[in-house]
């Protein structure tokens, strides 16, 4: 490769769960290639600030040569190409919506031909790559090992997210980030605890690379790209349409924000109006014999429904990645309950039919907004993997 | 405050009256058939407050009278009233007028034509009730309007001005009337108040369009944007700025037409400049004084020397501002306000005079002069000492020349 002078790295992150995990990572590059005498900068999008729970958000590191290589790069503040994009949950392959009317943007749209997207996920690379947009250019998919690391607002689930990142971010980008600075520079942020530099070992060693072809992924996914209008086609008085009554924004869908849906099970469904009335985004509509459906484009998977159904197994929360469409389900149901069942079953884990018995409603590792929303005050020094977040 | 006096009938389009200029206003307010008015005491707005107290007590006038908590919400008030299709009236002064900022500032930004009444008065510290336009200038900026009145009829009639063209869809924002405290507000003078029936001829009733804030126009205002919104809009209000300028051509050509008064210019009045070489532009009432040293000094002196007075500082008629300034050797801008640390330490108006005829090839020598803070006399003296530093300017003098004096000033 031709001698570069500065490389670009984004992060993109579920707001609010990863802000503080995001910002770990952009700050170690630049801390870790500091080392070598590179200098380099690390910031949010400031637009996605405030940030909402779950909403993908993007926070960047530029790494440069020298002072005057930065400021050229610098130049566009936030970067429109980046050479690695790093997503820090799997479900965000399903594209990119910013709260602020970005529309839907596949999570390669920025990264250059032959660049890097960097996934943490415990599923295999090709099952990541089917839920990634068509590629238009070539690129390489890296896959770090592990869950996503998900924390509220004010706590940092420290499970070395960010070193196995940087481990792997080493073995793409020796040039700017070598090992063992990576290694130096964990240590320094993780206060002398070795184990961190295990983990940067274990990224720069676990991570698979598959390259990816022209045209490889899913073309399954919405198009939602909008062109913002001139000041001669807006309306004067900072006006926007409002929603009419049982109408959805079309500009806005925040299906995005999803890592877990709502998959119901009519059958056991009683009718009690629970998920209905408790659903902040108001995402069910009535069906015709009186059960609620969920309207998975506006559905932002925070998984209130879920517990506050009363009924055992009847709403389940399901990995957004296993949904490859955002359609409705109830026409299914309603033409073959069989298939429907079947489907429950094989999404959910969970029996369909009651009286066999089933195992917990709410998988372990439930969503982050869910956690965020019934134990709104964690305390770190309850949880071991838990600790106070921000900068040291 | 006055005794109501109806001196006497003069045609079918008006009658006249003893007013002060707040009460001048208070009867534009029942003439222009305002929905709703909010009102917090501050002298000297509270005048208005008054005059408009009695109309609606006397059963002269129907307008929902809102007594806020403080100036905030006064502007609040209006502010939504507005945005729902009322017809609003709403004022401050000095320190009050500050108060009220940030739903002023939202208020241009939001194209509500809402119009207010600035009672000048200087800014606290010390407490001071006299005119000082900084309260009013604070704003000019953001997209106000920004009128000053000379006399009580003036006043009232720049209100109904105000409504038309606030109310404008090619313009819709707000303006406010500056009214300098205590000479104006506070002295009664005899006032031509029109008739409802002529009013009605030059004022069209209220209607926000497709903007209206109603259950069967569904709209949102006032989003929170992201950065790529920002710039657009702020070129939307630039846009309707520059439409006004001609909204308020034709709004004081129909003025003219229906009620016979408004000087030639909607924009300046302009005081023995014929044969004038040198003169003296300002604002607001500081014309009077400037007016007697004028007649004083040409037949003491047979000095040739004029007024311009600036009626709308924004939109600044800069187009009008500079044929007028142009013809003069020398011109001395009175601001009854300050710009610490501006260029050449002048006040507001002398430097946007000054910016507004650099590009001249022919300009005058600008002088500026600090004069009148506080509500502070502009005596004869300090009248006369004006035009000799100006025409000292214009003769080359460079001490006189390209600096602010303050006029009057104790050492
Ligand atoms: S997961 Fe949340 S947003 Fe989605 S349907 Fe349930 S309550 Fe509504
Ligand atoms: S909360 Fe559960 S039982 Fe109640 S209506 Fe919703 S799905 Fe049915």
């Amino acid at each position: 490769m031709a001698e570069e002078r500065s490389v670009s790295i984004e992060v993109v992150y579920r707001g609010i769960f990863q802000k503080t995990l995001a910002q770990r990572i952009c700050r170690s590059v630049v801390l870790a290639a500091r080392k070598r005498g590179h200098t380099g900068t690390a910031f949010a999008r400031y637009g996605d600030s405030p940030e909402r729970n779950g909403v993908p958000a993007k926070q960047f590191a530029v790494v440069a040569a020298d002072e005057l290589e930065l400021e050229a790069s610098m130049a566009k503040y936030e970067p429109s190409v980046v050479d690695v994009s790093i997503a820090v949950d799997d479900t965000l392959v399903k594209g990119v919506e910013s709260w602020a009317w970005y529309g839907r943007q596949p999570i390669w749209k920025p990264v250059r031909a032959n660049g890097w997207l960097l996934v943490t996920s415990d599923k295999k690379p090709d099952e990541v790559l089917a839920q990634t947009d068509k590629a238009e250019r070539p690129y390489t998919l890296g896959i770090v090992p592990g869950g996503a690391s998900f924390a509220g607002l004010w706590v940092y689930k420290d499970d070395h997210t960010d070193f196995r990142v940087l481990g792997a971010l080493a073995k793409i980008l020796p040039q700017w980030i070598a090992l063992d600075d990576a290694k130096a520079a964990s240590l320094e942020l993780a206060k002398g605890d070795q184990s961190a530099v295990a983990s940067v070992q274990y990224g720069y060693d676990a991570t698979t690379m598959r390259r990816v072809k022209d045209g490889e992924g899913t073309s399954g996914h919405e198009v939602l790209q909008f062109k913002k209008p001139g000041w001669t086609k807006m309306r004067p008085g900072v006006i926007v349409e409002a929603r009419k009554p049982g109408e959805r924004n079309p500009y806005y869908k925040k299906y995005g924000a999803r890592t877990m849906r709502p998959v119901v099970n009519f059958d056991t469904c009683i009718k009690c109006t629970m998920c209905w009335l408790d659903c902040p985004d108001e995402c069910f509509e009535v069906t015709p014999e009186g059960h609620y459906e969920v309207v998975y484009e506006a559905c932002i998977g925070c998984g209130i429904c879920a517990q506050v159904c009363p009924v055992k197994d009847c709403i389940v929360m399901v990995d957004e990645l296993k949904f490859t469409d955002n359609k409705d389900k109830w026409q299914l149901w309603k033409t073959d309950h069989s298939k429907y069942n079947s489907w429950f079953e094989d999404m959910s884990g969970v029996s369909a039919d009651p009286k066999k018995g089933a195992s917990g409603s709410v998988p372990p590792n439930a969503n982050p907004a869910a956690n965020a929303a019934t134990n709104p005050g964690a305390d770190p020094a309850a949880n071991p993997t838990t600790s106070a977040g921000g900068d040291e | 405050m006055a005794v109501e006096v109806k001196t006497k009938e003069t045609n079918e389009i008006e009658t006249e009256q003893l007013a002060t200029g707040c009460e001048a206003i208070a009867e534009a307010i029942r003439l222009a058939d305002v929905d709703v008015m909010a009102a917090y005491p501050i002298r000297p707005y509270d005048g208005v407050m008054q005059a408009a107290a009695k109309l609606i007590a006397n059963g002269k006038m129907d307008v929902e009278y809102i007594v806020a908590d403080g100036e905030h919400s006064q502007f609040e008030i209006v502010k939504h009233a507005c945005a729902v299709g009322a017809r609003v009236f709403v004022g401050s002064s000095g320190v009050g007028w500050f108060y009220a900022f940030e739903a002023i500032a939202v208020t241009a930004g939001l194209r509500l034509p809402v119009v207010a009444i600035c009672g000048n008065r200087a800014l606290d510290d010390p407490g001071a009730f006299g005119t000082e336009h900084n309260d009013s200038l604070a704003v000019r900026d953001l997209g106000w309007l920004l009128p000053w009145a000379e006399t009580a009829q003036e006043a009232l009639d720049l209100a109904l001005m105000a409504w038309r063209v606030a109310e404008d869809k090619r313009v819709s924002l707000p303006v406010a009337i500056g009214l300098d405290g205590a000479f104006l507000t506070h002295s009664q003078h005899i006032v031509k108040i029109p008739t409802q029936a002529a009013v009605d001829r030059f004022l069209p009733k209220f209607d926000l369009g497709d903007r209206l804030l109603h259950p069967d126009n569904p709209i949102t205002i006032a989003p929170q944007v992201d950065q790529d919104w920002l710039m657009e809009i702020r070129r939307q209000n630039d846009a309707a700025m520059r439409n006004a300028l001609g909204v308020i051509r034709e709004a004081h050509a129909d003025f003219k037409r229906i009620f016979g008064r408004g000087g030639e210019s909607p924009f300046l009045d302009e005081y023995m400049t014929d044969d004038a070489e040198v003169v003296v532009i300002g604002q607001g009432t500081l014309s009077l004084p400037m007016k007697v040293a004028i007649r004083r000094l040409r037949k003491e002196r047979g000095l040739k020397i004029g007024l311009v007075r600036l009626k709308w500082f924004r939109p600044f008629p800069t187009e009008e501002v500079v044929k007028s300034l142009r013809r003069f050797k020398a011109v001395g801008v009175i601001d009854r306000d300050y710009s610490f640390g501006s260029p050449y330490y002048g006040g507001v108006l002398y430097n946007e005079i000054r910016s507004a005829l650099y590009s001249q090839e022919k300009r005058p020598v600008i002088v500026g002069f600090i004069a009148g803070l506080g509500g502070r006399e502009i005596e004869q003296p300090m009248a006369t000492e004006i035009f000799e530093k100006t025409m000292a300017a214009g003769k080359g003098d460079l001490a006189a020349g390209d600096t602010c004096h303050w006029i009057g000033v104790r050492e």
